[in-house]
């Protein structure tokens, strides 16, 4: 992994340090935001350990309001469950709000090639689907771009005059997005929550794109991973607010809706048929590993991201991964463990700022530090450098002799941006026992 | 008091002055200190790289130097390795009865100073404009904040600046600042600079591995101030 270009690392310094006066100035609202903390950790832990009771529940519940429930083994059983409910559906366009879990079972390619257009309407979302990027943040998905790197896009891709106001290519994306809309038969979202008693689903945003994509096409259908499922609607009094303010820094997003099932006799609007898709795809080798499990406590807010130096140095595209950061580092490797994400977790200061900021809990660190040890075994330089410093720092006189050596030895390591420190010509250890036998 | 000096293996090698201002200091205050020169290393560079089983031995070799040394409190010139024995000995030597004993009695300089020995003024004299790094172990791990501000703020003709932006790694991150050195680098500069911006003399640290990347990446920018862990100011008189 590199480090950024300047100019993209001053970019995201600037969102993230945004991002981080809003959050502490609403995290200072919460009489106790360790208190909440520990709460939805609870919370989490213990919906996890009665996944599979709450996941019946909650099919139950949605098949009683109409809403056909659908299990998904692994990215290609999910995608070809979208593929069949579009087919039926008779959609050429589908509308998406923002779903991080279509990206990670890479949705979008698939619908186009197959004849489907997928119209991303979140705006960040909108704005990379343009550039034929994947989002860089779970979050922000365009937070690598400037206003004038978004000017130019849409001046290429949708004329819009260059050098056009916010207020401007506004207006163009919203023009775009209204024509997507019209066109379309099929909306497609994630889902933040799973309300296992009601059945329902709670998406959470601030564009109000969401609630258009659950209302004006006729076919809904939401994908959510397994674990995003909670016991009771009144969690989301805790959960919801402490998404935001981790997420971006607002006491609660601008629109939180819940979605209970197809449209009713007796009401006005929305779709006539509602999917939802709970998506495994390697989530419960998660689940089976009683270390690793707290992982799935995550609710995508980014928070560890944007504390974290190495995706501020890097971007969210250095990783080459759907989820971005700390937590991105350690779920990766388990879900997809047959592509060689095994370096990931190593990517890391191990400072510790994203276990100081995450909403649920999550031991980061300790993750991190697990899944080093994965990956250890396989041995390399790395290994054979760190056996030598054991047999070296084993013992006293063995010490002693390294030290001597390396300052016998003609090694001056060298670096280009940095001066590195170099081995002194009287260790400590030395200076002691001069000073007890003069 | 007698007091366990244990100096991990890169302050012994690479910056011993941190070691002797901490006998130096420790002195100053009338404390016998006891120098275990058979712990060389935590095992940290090894345990937080996953390979668990190279960091044992060292590990063990380390405790049974620090129990031997038969100390009220043990004292360690880094926050980093009084962090690791703390968090994660018990953890890497589970069977080992000494670990925990030697985990609570570990003290990093200024938790000793301020928590242990109840001090806020050590008689010392620092004529500079010092700004304070939080090495991040010992921050976080470690709950360290106020303890090293306050010993600082009584230091006389000290006077003690903070970066903005509060709290930032430095991007060592031990086996990361040569497996990712770019982006150690990279992480580094923009915390060199921000420190640099305050206008400091000094930037003072409890871990002398911060304090060699970001005195690393000053001198390629032509700083002319210094780098200094903190035992090394509060020796001063």
């Amino acid at each position: 992994m590199k480090a950024a270009d300047p100019r993209l690392r001053r970019v995201i310094g600037k969102a993230v340090a945004s991002w981080g006066e809003q959050t502490a100035r609403t995290r200072a609202r919460f009489l106790d935001f360790a208190w909440g903390r520990a709460a939805l950790r609870a919370r989490k832990a213990d919906a996890l350990a009665r996944l599979p009771g709450l996941l019946e529940e909650f099919e139950r519940q949605a098949a009683a309001r109409g809403t056909r429930v659908h299990w998904a083994q692994d990215a290609a059983e999910a995608r070809a469950i979208v593929l069949e409910v579009a087919r039926r559906s008779g959609a050429r366009t589908a509308v998406k709000s923002k779903s991080m879990v279509t990206e990670e079972i890479g949705l979008n390619a698939f619908l186009e090639e197959h004849g489907i257009r997928p119209v991303e309407t979140d705006l960040g979302e909108f704005i990379v689907q343009l550039r034929g990027e994947p989002p860089s943040h779970i979050v922000t998905p365009a937070m690598h771009l400037t206003r004038e790197d978004i000017g130019r896009t849409f001046h290429e891709r949708l004329g819009v005059p260059e050098g056009g106001s916010p207020e401007e290519l506004t207006a163009a994306a919203r023009a775009a997005l209204r024509t997507g809309f019209r066109a379309s038969d099929l909306g497609i979202t994630g889902a933040n929550f799973l309300v296992a008693e009601t059945g329902m689903i709670a998406i959470t945003e601030n564009e109000g794109n969401a609630r258009l994509v659950t209302a004006l096409p006729r076919v809904h259908v939401a994908l959510a991973g397994i674990e995003k499922v909670i016991a009771t609607l009144d969690e989301l009094a805790l959960f919801l607010p402490m998404l935001a303010v981790s997420g971006t820094g607002q006491q609660l997003t601008a629109y939180n809706t819940l979605i209970g099932g197809p449209r009713a006799a007796d009401e006005a609007d929305g779709p006539e048929e509602c999917h939802v898709v709970l998506l495994d795809n390697g989530r419960t080798r998660l689940l089976a590993d009683a270390d690793a499990r707290e992982t799935l406590h995550c609710i995508r807010c980014g928070a560890c991201l944007n504390a974290c130096p190495v995706f501020r140095a890097v971007g969210g595209h250095a990783y080459g991964t759907t989820y971005q950061g700390p937590i991105g580092s350690v779920i990766t490797p388990h879900l997809r463990a047959s592509e060689g994400f095994g370096h990931l977790p190593s990517a890391s200061t191990l400072c510790g700022a994203c276990n100081e900021v995450c909403p649920v809990g999550i031991d980061l660190q300790r993750q991190l530090l697990r899944g080093r040890r994965s990956r250890a075994r396989a041995g390399g330089l790395e290994r054979l450098l760190l056996r030598l410093w054991a047999f070296a720092a084993g013992s006293e006189r063995r010490w002693r002799a390294a030290l001597a050596l390396a300052r016998w030895l003609p090694l001056r390591p060298r670096a280009s941006r940095r001066d590195l420190p170099q081995v002194a010509p009287e260790s400590f250890r030395t200076w002691w026992r001069k000073r007890e036998r003069p | 008091m007698r007091i366990g000096l244990f100096v991990p293996c890169f302050v012994d090698a690479l910056c011993p002055r941190a070691g002797i201002a901490t006998v130096r200091l420790l002195e100053r205050l009338g404390h016998e200190v006891r120098f275990a020169a058979g712990a060389v290393c935590c095992g940290q560079p090894a345990f937080n790289a996953g390979h668990w089983d190279l960091a044992r031995p060292v590990a063990e070799t380390c405790i049974a130097a620090l129990d031997a040394v038969e100390a009220d409190a043990i004292v360690c010139p880094s926050g980093s390795c009084a962090a690791f024995l703390r968090s994660h000995l018990a953890e890497l030597l589970p069977d080992d009865p000494r670990a925990a004993a030697v985990a609570a009695k570990t003290f990093e300089l200024g938790e000793l100073l301020a928590r242990r020995l109840a001090l806020t003024d050590v008689g010392a004299r620092f004529p500079a404009r010092v700004v304070w790094h939080d090495a991040c172990h010992a921050l976080r791990a470690l709950g360290l904040h106020d303890e090293p501000r306050r010993l600082l703020a009584a230091v006389r003709g000290l006077e003690l600046v903070e970066a903005p932006g509060g709290a930032e790694c430095c991007g060592f991150g031990g086996v990361f600042a040569v497996t990712h050195a770019d982006v150690s680098t990279a992480i580094g500069e923009e915390r060199a600079a921000a420190l640099e911006r305050t206008g400091a003399d000094v930037i003072a640290s409890s871990d002398p591995t911060c304090l060699m990347q970001l005195a690393g990446l000053l001198a390629r920018r032509g700083w002319r101030g210094r780098a200094l862990h903190l035992a090394e100011i509060l020796a001063e008189t």
